[in-house]
């Protein structure tokens, strides 16, 4: 089975690397659409975290892991989930200080209905909850190619 | 709209069905493949477009990963004979079948017809959603305003597999 080894480490053919390179730019945008589009049109954190994590395992897979020089030190992802996990607590604790003392009120002004921005701390809810689920599936897909590396070597 | 959507969960049966009896692994990833994609499609067509995206992304990228561990251990499924315990494992399966579907029959029975009727919660969320939460799509109001438990545990759930699966992977320890 070493033909599909030397795939995921030297990525695949000219053409898929250049068309991946152009599409995945415009799979990252369309993430950040749905993100913070999320309380207006269909969509929110998960759909548009999973977008974006999709748009990064594109490129990995591609472009083959050397591409990125990709090892664990690198593996930034899980402090960026961590981090976002915790803002996302932060502010569901911040409705415990201002107003009504509960947790996860939406305690910001309401604004106009079908604004961008409206709805109070859903937006920021969705954005953070969107870094988390990225980040999280992003970290899986990274740990399943950098850890098999280590054992083919 | 009703035979379509039965037509489709019909066709995830087979796939599901082949996925088990297959002999060649890539064969059944790619027929957990069709089950995925069937219920995008029921999603459409029963109005849901939130769930729509957030399953055809996650059905892609599962159906990636499932796709390389193939290609990356055995193609083929290794068989073992029954024995004794098989058997009797089999058969408690098909009483349990026999049981559970008894009961689905007497609970479906006191339900409303498919698409009509909503419950108390359900009504009370569709009427004052928008004006409590400002958020135009409702959904989003419904998970992150009324149901904000519901979400932090759903975090907390990927932080965990993410913990797991870094844990387990892991087969040099570090120095």
């Amino acid at each position: 089975m070493g033909k599909y080894i030397n795939i995921f480490m030297k990525g695949m053919t000219l053409i898929v690397k250049k068309t991946t390179q152009l599409m995945a730019g415009l799979i990252f945008l369309y993430g950040i659409y749905v993100i913070i589009h999320g309380h207006l049109t269909p969509g929110g954190g998960f759909a548009g975290g999973v977008l974006i994590a999709g748009s990064f395992i594109l490129l990995i897979l591609a472009n083959g892991s050397d591409f990125m020089k990709l090892t664990r030190e690198e593996m930034g992802s899980t402090i960026y989930e961590n981090l976002a996990v915790l803002v996302a607590i932060f502010l569901a604790v911040s409705g415990m200080l201002f107003g009504a003392k509960v947790f996860f009120l939406n305690w910001l002004p309401k604004g106009t209905l079908g604004e961008l921005v409206s709805a109070g701390m859903l937006p920021l809810y969705n954005i953070f909850i969107g870094i988390e689920v990225a980040a999280s599936i992003l970290s899986i897909f990274l740990a399943l190619v950098i850890f098999k590396e280590e054992i083919s070597e | 709209m009703e035979i379509t959507i039965s037509i489709i969960t019909g066709l995830m049966i087979l796939g599901a069905l082949y996925a088990i009896h297959a002999k060649d692994l890539l064969s059944a990833v790619i027929a957990c493949g069709i089950v995925g994609y069937g219920l995008v499609i029921c999603f459409l067509l029963l109005k849901a477009p939130d769930l729509a995206i957030v399953q055809i992304v996650v059905e892609t990228i599962s159906l990636i990963i499932m796709v390389a561990v193939v290609l990356d251990s055995s193609r083929e499924e290794l068989f073992s004979k029954p024995d004794a315990q098989g058997y009797v494992s089999s058969v408690t399966a098909i009483l349990l079948v026999v049981v559970l579907f008894y009961f689905f029959k007497i609970s479906i029975e006191t339900l409303d017809a498919f698409g009509h009727g909503t419950l108390r919660m359900a009504a009370h969320y569709i009427e004052g959603a928008t004006a409590k939460t400002g958020s135009a799509n409702l959904v989003t109001g419904v998970i992150f305003d009324f149901r904000g438990y519901d979400t932090l545990g759903e975090a907390t759930v990927l932080i965990t597999a993410v913990l797991g699966v870094i844990t387990i992977l892991r087969i040099k320890g570090k120095k």
